[in-house]
């Protein structure tokens, strides 16, 4: 017996109403789901433990506020010098020679094994083992310019170089994943115009790596920011700093730290519209 | 160094070049001489250096002994008093490549460029032409490879055969006096090849220009070539005019190989 293709078929297409299916289970549990939701903003919002007068009181307190640019300030700060760093890191990992590479490895490990808490804490008493800043040329007195550690360090420069060091840790990581994600074919074709490496890196290379980079860079960012929060532990004079400062001194612990909860967030908020926004930039093409 | 009477220089020169990946042989004691103007197809199985041996004569590769000239100028090398080949700065390198164009398999283009772009970016950043000088050259070039209406297309909104032909585009805004193409149809849809055969059909025909080219095109290195040399395990085997190579092959490996492509 042989089968023959049919391009027509003979049956007629049923002609009847389709009932889509009811998701019953679905319905249930998001019913659960938003009873639990108002019983945890219901006990918030009528906590007597929680005086809401007294967080509106602080939110724009001049001090709070004060501790709110030191925080911004810090986090920009440590995120170009980080992704600087970050960047150099990456670059120096790629390199063929094994001294050059091995210590931007080393480098990363340290960076990025060490606690934050740990680092920031280490840098911040840099004067207990470091007694001048200088440069000069190494094993020679030839000296060119010296300063006593204690005079140029500050809480908000050890914080920053805290954040810039724990943040290029982990950010070299993102950018070598970028670089390593152009593929040799872009080199190839690089070269095969004559640039040169330092050319095809400005040209070719960081321009398609910065799509892979930018949105971690963006998580990156966010969560620069929750750590600056742990400069607090050097008192770098952050929002988290003044607003444990002002709870020292009126006892209200709990309503102090929800107004620094509510800055956090709004900037985060902010900062992740920012993201989506250059997200989408980057994603064209 | 140039030599004096440059006319009389071959465009690129091959002497006793190997290459090895570490112990792995890739190319045996390579001899090849490629005249001004002409058009070379290279043939041979996968595998046999066709591809290793033209990205040899850019310095793509680093060739383990023997010498290769491009206009009577060593590549990758410098001959110094001593009598020692000294390697060349990689700037050096580069500027070497300014002459050669290669369009390669996977076109390899800017994704990140419009075909415009791309076309202009090594004059402009190389060459140091400026764009205003460089843009109508290179829009004539697009329109030579009939793209005239893609200057803004991105290599993703173009098929592989227009791709292709951008590629080639930016290859001749350097003007070189040589292009190298390393299996320029082989990554496309057969469909597609046909456009790009025309254009280096056309290249080869309006000459000035060399051109090498590594193909299984057997149709296109019979009508265009000049020469065809055939591979094999890493030497060249049989060289001479396509009616020679592929009409009438002296070795049994070619034969073998001829066979089984044109069957």
């Amino acid at each position: 017996m042989s089968m023959s293709t049919k391009l027509r078929t003979n049956r007629p297409p049923v002609r009847a109403d389709v009932v889509p299916l009811r998701h019953w289970g679905r319905g249930a549990f998001a019913a659960v789901v938003a009873i639990v939701v108002v019983v945890i903003a219901n006990s918030l919002a009528t906590n007597p433990n929680i005086e809401w007068s007294v967080v509106g009181d602080y939110l724009f307190d001049d001090n709070i506020l004060r501790g709110l640019r030191k925080t911004l300030e810090m986090t920009v700060l440590g995120t170009i010098f980080g992704t600087a760093l970050a960047v150099a890191i990456a670059v120096m990992r790629l390199s063929p020679s094994k001294i050059v590479s091995g210590t931007a490895a080393a480098y990363a490990f340290f960076f990025r094994g060490i606690p934050l808490i740990v680092l920031l804490i280490l840098i911040g008493n840099l004067g207990l083992f470091f007694k001048n800043f200088t440069i000069a040329i190494p094993f020679t007195d030839i000296t060119f310019w010296s300063r006593p550690v204690r005079e140029v360090m500050n809480p908000f420069r050890a914080s920053v170089l805290g954040l810039s060091l724990a943040g290029s840790g982990y950010m070299s990581e993102i950018v070598r994943g970028g670089l390593l994600a152009v593929g040799r074919g872009q080199h190839e074709a690089a070269k095969a115009i004559g640039l040169t490496s330092g050319k095809t890196l400005r040209h070719i290379v960081l321009p398609q790596a910065l799509r892979v980079i930018v949105p971690p860079l963006g998580n990156e960012l966010i969560s620069m920011l929750k750590a600056s929060a742990i400069v607090s532990v050097i008192a770098g004079g952050d929002l988290l700093t003044v607003a444990l400062g002002i709870s020292g001194r009126n006892f209200r612990t709990i309503e102090m730290l929800l107004v620094a909860t509510i800055w956090y967030l709004l900037v985060i908020v902010v900062l992740s519209i920012g993201q989506y926004f250059v997200e989408r930039k980057v994603a064209e093409r | 160094m140039r030599g004096d009477d440059v006319a009389q220089e071959p465009m690129v020169e091959l002497v006793g070049v190997s290459k090895h990946f570490g112990h792995h042989q890739v190319l045996y004691d390579v001899d090849l001489t490629v005249q001004r103007g002409e058009t070379l197809c290279v043939i041979g199985p996968s595998g046999s250096g066709k591809s290793t041996m033209l990205r040899c004569i850019n310095h793509l590769e680093v060739i383990s002994a023997g010498q290769v000239r491009v206009d009577g100028n060593l590549i990758g090398y410098r001959l110094r008093p001593d009598g020692r080949l000294h390697e060349l700065h990689h700037r050096r390198a580069a500027e070497q490549r300014l002459g050669i164009g290669m369009v390669f398999q996977h076109f390899n283009l800017f994704p990140h460029m419009t075909a415009l772009e791309n076309v202009t970016l090594g004059p402009i950043k190389a060459k140091g032409v400026k764009r205003s000088v460089i843009e109508p050259y290179a829009c004539e070039l697009l329109q030579r490879v009939g793209l005239g209406d893609k200057f803004d297309a991105y290599p993703s909104q173009l098929s592989g055969g227009q791709q292709q032909r951008v590629a080639i585009a930016r290859a001749m805004a350097m003007r070189p006096p040589l292009i190298l193409f390393d299996e320029p149809t082989s990554a496309l849809d057969p469909e597609l090849v046909g456009e790009v055969l025309d254009v280096m059909k056309d290249l080869a025909r309006t000459g000035g220009i060399t051109l090498i080219v590594v193909t299984h095109e057997m149709g296109f290195a019979r009508e265009v070539a000049d020469s065809v040399v055939f591979m094999d395990a890493g030497r060249i085997i049989e060289d001479g005019t396509p009616a020679e190579v592929l009409g009438n092959p002296q070795h049994e490996r070619t034969r073998a190989f001829l066979a089984a492509v044109l069957h």
